[in-house]
């Protein structure tokens, strides 16, 4: 079928070993021709595959009685009454966006909103959650601040000419993404529950039709590119990277949602990584189908493609669908309306193969069932992973001086640089944009509900402790959704990770996995989808490992309750009260990281059951519209929340005495979890809340005009006037970059 | 009374301008695709906010060429409404029916965030219901919104009081802190700030909505 012979060279050129290409034989009962060794290697590669992660992905939880799609499809979906549904998932771009930043990004974002889209959901809200090398480092500081304006102008081009709003999200900044920044981004989309669709051929004969953008010779090999780690060659990886054009994809969209409503579409997947190859064969394999396809007949922007590049391709903004037969012309006319192109390549069989022609030659011909599920899966070992010991004792810091220095850190400093590039508004739905509320808010103007997001991870955590970062990541990112009083349903996960095939890699990978996996149970925030990166590692350094959550909530349309304080003279409550805190578990904060410029020990412990009640108690303080703000306390601590919440446009600050035993740094910037800062004029009823949860909420202090002042059992820390804080805050990020 | 939003295929704040004037103002709105050449029984008609044609070459460049276009030139020059937000401005200095340019920030940059404008002429139909000087809190959400003309052009738009907005912190580097302008009959304006995203108090804003109802009160007026 090809003139290029297969040698073990090629074989290893494409990331196969020599027992993957020895299983292709037996699958095909002869040896693969070059186009079929391409194929195999995309659909093979850990980024299309899982190989090495789907055993211990298994352990999640995804089941719910909102669940209506969980992981398997292009985007998971749950019911939020009212007859509709949401589609979300998170996708990492990594690879690619430190390649060509802005491109990487963008085309990032066009990826996953084209995966809601192809369900039939209107996508109605994109957040990010980013990571970024040090923006000061002395050496490597000017290429992350490149990386860092590239992947904000890529999602801010994407997003904002697509028209999607990016209401949220996160981005810390570490040594160890120096050479890997991450590009997390997710979407989420809603449409009528009968309005769903799936990426699933069906319909012997029936008509296999492509739409949207020509395909071009750009990002060959994207999915295995993202399967490797990085060397000093991989510059010249950079046409693996794809070009975006938003436009196209906003055509496509309405296009595709248009053409759906005619009811003659049968099934639909777009064209993501791996391309032609993924779609075709991922959609035959779902309906149990084959699919036939001839390639002369695929839209090309480049002349003299060879098969092995049409199908290996990873050209934006292209959809695949199958139409019933005989109402091909519906769907055509749909499509021109919109300046798209749409050509039939081919037809559903009943042979459940991939059949591949070229000139009406056959170049490729695979059983569907056996490239898209029967990859191989790695059982690979795995130890445990260390955990750095606790100093003697940690020196005295002055806390006057620390949380000015704190507030202006990267990763707690306000991130306005970032978002004011986004355009967070349009569709009209935000009522809750960035860094307003601890959780985006959306309203769903078809349900007159509303819905709350947060994308919450902690690599530092994780690199103490990946079971019990983890299993942070997930309280944290339910108590922000809590914390707007949103009841968290359901969840996406990006895991990213370094090299499976190191042992103390795997190990990361497997105890995030268990974390999260019983913390997802014990809150009930099932995962619907989402998405693994692995190789995360430049010239032998591998990232910390981060797994990312992404977890919705709903809750109904009201004002937000937002972090600032509004008026002076009122109670300041800490739900959870001061919470606890050793040495051990103080080395992963942030005053560890940037006062003491050391990171050791565990991460912050987690009490779940403490956690669930603390959350049930601020939804109903919510509920009966008790809290004039709220906002949670993580990184940073006590201090730096306290701060936060006294940055509002009404200069209200606090005057706060704490009592409790720890050693003043500890209870000012330990970041003990499950503990949310609330400002209410009815102390009262929120005590009595408290208590039916078996809480603990001492109130702390008084709100007051202009200054921020924390006393220990009468003693003062510290005092500021918020006129001199806040710049600090404010204009931090913008002054590194 | 009945708006017309035309809906480029790039176009993403037409669903917006669509619930501002029906459901925020409670009128009849209908969208009008770009390759019509007829308005149809509208009263006003809405250029709305997004990217008409991708707007990779310069933003409106192409869509002053659309069918849609000699249609709205033809509405404006009979007098009728038209109202150009974000893109929209763009559409409408590209295609003659304002004087100048909408050239990128000065910060090179994109830019979502809430600006205050200074009402400077409530001698429109598009700002009647708004005292002079009045401060409208709207959001601002573009990449290339700084407004430029000649000295001889601004001048001349000041002289006859066709400036309706002006910016009090000047975001995009404006000339003159330009938020707004008219037309030389009064009848076309162009604005930058999206009122429609400012017309429903959950949006943290309702300072759009007197726009909309100053057109209102022309509309049913006539």
């Amino acid at each position: 079928m090809s003139t290029i012979t297969i040698t073990p060279g090629l074989v290893a050129q494409h990331q196969l070993t020599a027992d993957e290409y020895q299983k292709i034989v037996g699958i095909l009962g002869r040896e693969p021709s070059y186009t079929e060794l391409g194929i195999f290697s995309v659909m093979w590669s850990e980024h299309c595959s899982y190989k090495s992660s789907r055993l211990h992905l298994k352990k999640l939880p995804t089941r719910g009685k909102l669940v209506v799609q969980g992981p398997g499809e292009n985007a998971g979906i749950i019911d939020i009454g009212g007859g509709y549904v949401i589609a979300f998932k998170i996708e990492s771009h990594n690879h690619p966006s430190f390649i060509e930043p802005f491109q990487g990004a963008a085309t990032g974002v066009g990826g996953i909103l084209r995966d809601i889209f192809t369900m039939g959901a209107r996508p109605i809200a994109v957040l990010d959650s980013l990571r970024f090398g040090r923006l000061d480092d002395e050496k490597t500081g000017a290429r992350n601040r490149r990386i860092l304006s590239g992947v904000v102008a890529g999602i801010a081009h994407y997003g904002n000419c697509f028209g999607v709003p990016t209401v949220g999200g996160e981005c810390l900044f570490e040594t160890c993404y120096d050479g890997n920044p991450l590009v997390n981004v997710f979407a989420l989309g809603v449409c009528r529950k009968e309005d769903v669709f799936y990426a699933k051929a069906a319909g012997i004969g029936n008509p296999v039709i492509y739409v949207g953008a020509r395909t071009g010779r750009d990002g060959i090999h994207g999915a295995s590119m993202a399967s490797a780690e990085f060397t000093e060659e991989s510059k010249q990886k950079r046409p693996n990277v794809q070009v975006g054009d938003p436009f196209m994809e906003k055509l496509l969209l309405e296009a595709c949602l248009e053409a759906m409503q005619t009811g003659a579409i049968v099934g639909i997947q777009d064209m993501g990584a791996a391309g032609l190859t993924c779609s075709t064969c991922e959609m035959g394999s779902r309906g149990e189908v084959g699919i036939e396809i001839e390639l002369d007949r695929v839209p090309q922007r480049e002349t003299g493609m060879t098969p092995y590049e049409i199908m290996l391709s990873e050209s934006q903004e292209r959809m695949l669908l199958v139409a019933d037969k005989g109402r091909e012309d519906e769907v055509y006319a749909v499509f021109r309306k919109w300046g798209l192109e749409a050509v039939e390549i081919g037809v559903v069989t009943g042979d459940g193969k991939l059949r591949v022609r070229h000139h009406g030659e056959i170049v490729a011909e695979i059983p569907n069932r056996q490239l898209a599920d029967e990859a191989p899966l790695y059982k690979r070992p795995y130890t445990t992973p260390p955990v750095a010991a606790a100093p003697e004792s940690s020196p005295s810091v002055d806390a006057r001086n620390a949380l000015p220095k704190l507030l202006a850190a990267p990763d707690i400093c306000s991130k306005r640089w970032i978002w004011q590039q986004y355009d967070y508004q349009v569709r009209t739905n935000t009522i809750a944009g960035p860094e307003r509320s601890d959780a985006a808010i959306l309203r769903i103007k078809e349900t007159g509900t509303s819905i709350a997001l947060s994308l919450d991870g902690n690599g530092r955590y994780c690199s103490l402790s990946p079971r019990e970062g983890a299993r942070l990541a997930v309280a944290e990112c339910c108590r922000n959704l809590s914390t707007v009083g949103a009841l968290p349903v359901a969840a996406t996960n990006c895991l990213n990770f370094g090299n499976p095939e190191r042992p103390e890699i795997m190990a990361q990978l497997v105890e995030a996995i268990e974390g999260m996996a019983e913390a997802c149970r014990f809150f009930d925030t099932p995962i619907t989808g989402g998405n693994v990166s692995l190789y995360n590692e430049t010239l032998g350094e591998g990232i910390y490992p981060t797994p990312v959550l992404g977890i919705v909530g709903l809750l109904p349309t009201a004002a937000p309750v937002t972090i600032p304080f509004k008026n002076a003279g009122r109670s300041i409550v800490l739900l959870g009260g001061a919470g606890s805190c050793d040495e051990t578990r103080f080395g992963g904060t942030e005053f560890a990281k940037e006062i003491l410029k050391e990171v050791w020990g565990l991460p912050p412990a987690l009490d779940m059951d403490l956690e669930r009640r603390v959350q049930a108690a601020i939804r109903e303080v919510i509920a009966e519209g008790l809290a004039e703000s709220a906002h949670d306390v993580s990184d940073g601590g006590l201090a730096v929340a306290l701060a936060e919440c006294s940055f509002g446009g009404a200069e209200i600050g606090a005057q706060v005495d704490l009592d409790s035993d720890l050693r003043p740094e500890l209870l000012l910037f330990h970041e003990g979890p499950s503990r949310i800062l609330i400002s209410t004029s009815n102390p009262k009823r929120v005590a009595a809340i408290a208590e039916k949860h078996n809480v603990e909420a001492p109130v702390i202090g008084t709100t007051i005009a202009k200054g921020l002042e924390i006393r220990q059992r009468g003693i003062t820390l510290g005092a500021w006037e918020l006129s001199s804080l806040k710049p600090l805050y404010e204009k931090a990020l913008e002054a590194h970059v | 009374m009945r708006f017309g939003v035309i809906v480029f295929p790039g176009s993403n704040c037409d669903h917006d301008a669509f619930y501002a004037t029906s459901h925020n103002l409670g009128q009849q709105a209908e969208f009008i695709w770009h390759d019509s050449s007829s308005l149809g029984a509208v009263d006003a008609v809405i250029l709305p906010g997004g990217f008409a044609y991708g707007d990779y070459l310069r933003c409106g460049a192409i869509a002053k060429f659309s069918p849609v276009m000699k249609a709205v030139k033809r509405f404006a020059a009979e007098g009728g409404l038209v109202l150009g937000i974000c893109n929209g401005f763009q559409i409408l200095v590209e295609a003659g029916l304002l004087p100048g340019a909408l050239i990128r920030n000065r910060s090179l940059k994109f830019i979502c965030r809430e600006v205050h404008l200074r009402t400077e002429t409530t001698r429109s139909p598009f700002t009647s219901l708004l005292e002079k000087g009045e401060i409208l809190r709207l959001p601002i959400a573009h990449g290339e919104g700084c407004y430029f003309a000649d000295e001889r052009t601004l001048d001349e738009l000041e002289a006859e009081d066709r400036v309706v907005f002006r910016y009090l912190d000047n975001p995009n580097g404006s000339l003159r802190d330009i938020a707004g302008i008219l037309s030389r009959r009064r009848n076309v304006m162009g604005m930058m700030p999206h009122p429609e995203r400012a017309s429903d108090a959950l949006m943290g804003s309702t300072d759009g909505l007197a726009v909309f109802q100053s057109m209102l009160a022309v509309g049913v007026r006539a």
